[in-house]
């Protein structure tokens, strides 16, 4: 295999101040050529000084990081074959729509027919040809959003890092883009690394999802890995709704255990990848996942608190005899009457290998 | 139709009264105007066409004389005439030497501003005191401190000549280099204070972009950060290049007398010279020059297309 196109070993920042800030605690990571490469995870737990370090603004307090097998570390930004979609756009207001977007081939010194043959074919892929003229102050967010865009991806560079691009933008801008963005990264073959807080968008563009928390990586994965096997409580948390449940390790086959509930019934659970866990645990269980029955068939026992019909599907808040709250979300049908009502006896269930055991 | 426009003599009332009211708010100003500005340069043209009287003010008898001896002189002996040497070479060295500390202070104003305006916000302040605390002291003892410095018995040359590096001072003081360096360290904080405006408003991360597109430091300068702060550049420049064109005490002091800028040339007028047509007509010739070059800068300066600075 050969060397992926950014890998970080034990990346660490450190901003000193009263505390010192550790804004990146030993992070490594491996993301490959062509990849759709995207860091999840709340504000301020470290992305954005990730993405700044890649770029070349900041430097590491310590641990290593090379592009193909090169090292970063004394490559100041301008030599790195690397551009930014900043959060701010940071387009320049003193220049036109296609004077920004052919910036960096110019700094390239690349001929001017060249660079006004590359401006065109950019302006086409973003589809802002008939803006060439305008400056900067003079179209719409989403349009200066493409203009960066172009403007980051003319001189063709190794890899794209986007800061939050989206996040400016109106839902439905927004949802047009994300779109749009996976298809540029398809057409152009252009590593990309995305940075998002927000958990649909990551799970809808990425090939692969690193989740951050407070300076580390949690988990890295696919979207269906980082959704269906959470390895920990934060990662399941974050992403999407879980229920957590309470459970007792009965017997463990190694990817699989066997669990007790509150409620004494036993069911098969999916383990997170290397970890020998005993005693209380938790399971994660995703709300459509579950489904509810009559008090005696299910899993956990307890009663119906609460209806709430969202259109394509109606979540049941049930209020488990063990103390905790849980909720089932399923889908609506046509012409559909619910067996139960507010206040009705009944059970959660879910089948066996759903349930998914978290490293705390 | 029941309702009509009300009476005319309503209506005129009313703007009669908004207008007097007008005037009302206006007068300041135009009693600024008048007596500030239009008022005194009136005189000055006035006087300037008249006759000097032998211990200074005008005799009112109407002459060119003055102008004449702006850029024109007599010889003593044949009568022929030939342009003001004197003049000119005076008018000369305060365009070239108010260019020179325009420069002078662009050079070291800009980085000064760039450091203050990089600094932490709360640092800043204090960054932008230490440059405006001079500027609160009166010239004279700014302008001394600077000879104090350069004099041949002063801190450089001791300093140089306790190392061993010269032998003897160098002649600093009453050049005209001497006249740069101090009218440079004067107007400093004239340049700092609108450079820093501007540039405390330069978004950074226009800086960072220019880096992540292959801009050395160089290229950020020129094609980023200049273009950007150009308008505080221009103010800076003018606030600088108007107020060295016409300056005297610096000049005096760090000229020792026979380095003469056109301020020291028109106070001469007013003083030992007691020649006040002579002098009002040179300050009108200032007041053209510094006119003239005003508008060729804003002209040059405002052309130049965004991208191209
Ligand atoms: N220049 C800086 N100086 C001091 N602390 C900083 C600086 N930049 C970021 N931080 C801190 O580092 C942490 C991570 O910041 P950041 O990488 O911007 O997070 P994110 O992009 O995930 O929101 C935060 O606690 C932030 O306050
Ligand atoms: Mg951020």
């Amino acid at each position: 295999m050969t060397a992926a196109a950014i890998s970080a070993r034990n990346l660490r920042k450190v901003y000193p101040g009263s505390p010192d800030v550790v804004a990146l605690a030993d992070a490594s990571i491996d993301i490959q050529d062509n990849e759709f490469f995207t860091l999840l995870g709340p504000s301020g737990c470290g992305k954005t000084t990730l993405l700044r370090m890649i770029a070349g603004f900041e430097h590491p307090t310590s641990g290593t990081l090379t592009m193909h097998g090169e090292d970063l570390t004394n490559l100041p930004p301008y030599k790195r074959p690397v551009n930014t979609v900043f959060q701010s756009y940071a387009l320049f207001p003193h220049l036109t729509v296609a004077q920004n977007i052919g910036f960096g081939l110019e700094m390239l010194g690349k001929p001017k027919d060249e660079i006004k043959k590359t401006v065109g074919e950019m302006m086409e892929l973003v589809k802002m040809s008939q803006m060439a003229d305008r400056q900067t102050g003079q179209i719409s967010g989403g349009q200066q959003q493409r203009v960066a865009l172009a403007r980051a991806l003319a001189p063709r560079p190794k890899v794209l890092l986007l800061d939050e691009p989206l996040s400016a933008l109106d839902f439905k801008l927004r949802k047009d883009m994300q779109l749009e963005l996976k298809r540029l990264q398809t057409e152009t073959g252009i590593t990309f690394i995305f940075v998002t807080h927000d958990q649909e968008e990551a799970l809808t563009m990425s090939d692969r999802i690193a989740v951050m928390s407070a300076g580390t990586i949690r988990q890295i994965g696919g979207p269906r890995d980082i959704y269906d096997r959470p390895a920990e409580r934060f990662v399941a948390d974050f992403i999407g709704d879980t229920n957590f449940v309470p459970a007792q390790i009965a017997a463990n086959t190694g990817n699989d255990a066997q669990v007790t509930l509150s409620s004494g019934k036993t069911v098969t659970a999916k383990m997170p990848e290397g970890a020998a866990l005993t005693g209380k645990v938790t399971l994660a269980v995703r709300p459509e996942h579950a489904s509810i029955g009559a008090e005696a068939a299910g899993l956990l026992p307890g009663r119906l608190s609460e209806i709430v019909y969202f259109g394509t599907d109606t979540h049941f808040h049930v209020a488990l005899d063990d103390g905790t709250g849980f909720v089932v979300r399923s889908q609506n049908r046509p012409n559909e009457t619910l067996p139960f009502s507010t206040g009705d006896r009944i059970s959660v269930d879910f089948a066996p290998g759903v349930g998914q055991v978290l490293r705390d | 139709m029941t309702d009509s426009a009300p009476p005319a003599s309503y209506a005129t009332v009313a703007e009669k009264r908004a207008s007097r009211v007008r005037w009302m708010l206006l007068a300041p100003a135009l009693a600024v105007l008048l007596f500030a500005a239009s008022g005194p340069l009136l005189i000055t043209l006035v006087y300037s066409m008249l006759t000097p009287a032998d211990y200074g003010g005008v005799i009112w008898e109407p002459t060119g004389d003055a102008w004449f001896n702006v850029f024109m002189q007599r010889d003593i002996f044949d009568d022929t005439l030939s342009w003001s040497s004197a003049h000119l070479s005076i008018f000369w060295r305060s365009v070239k030497l108010s260019l020179m500390t325009t420069v002078g202070c662009i050079i070291f104003g800009f980085p000064t501003a760039y450091f203050i305006a990089t600094r932490p916000k709360q640092q800043r302040d204090m960054w932008m005191l230490l440059i405006i605390i001079p500027f609160w002291t009166n010239i004279l003892i700014r302008t001394f401190a600077v000879v104090e410095l350069i004099r041949n018995e002063g801190t450089i040359n001791t300093l140089l000549m306790w190392t061993g590096l010269i032998d003897e001072p160098i002649q600093i003081l009453f050049t005209e280099f001497s006249i740069l360096v101090g009218m440079i360290y004067v107007y400093l904080p004239l340049m700092v204070l609108p450079l820093y405006a501007s540039m405390e408003r330069l978004d950074f991360s226009l800086v960072e972009a220019g880096y992540d597109l292959y801009a050395t430091r160089m290229k950020v300068l020129r094609r980023i950060i200049l273009p950007l702060v150009k308008p505080g550049v221009i103010a800076g420049s003018i606030l600088v290049f108007v107020p060295s064109l016409g300056a005297y005490v610096t000049p005096r002091v760090m000229g020792g007398g026979n380095q003469l800028m056109i301020g020291n040339l028109i106070e001469l007028q007013f003083g030992q010279g007691r020649n006040w047509p002579l002098g009002a007509a040179l300050s009108i010739t200032l007041l053209a020059i510094v006119m003239v070059a005003l508008m060729a800068y804003v002209r040059t300066a405002g052309k130049e297309g965004p991208g191209h600075g």
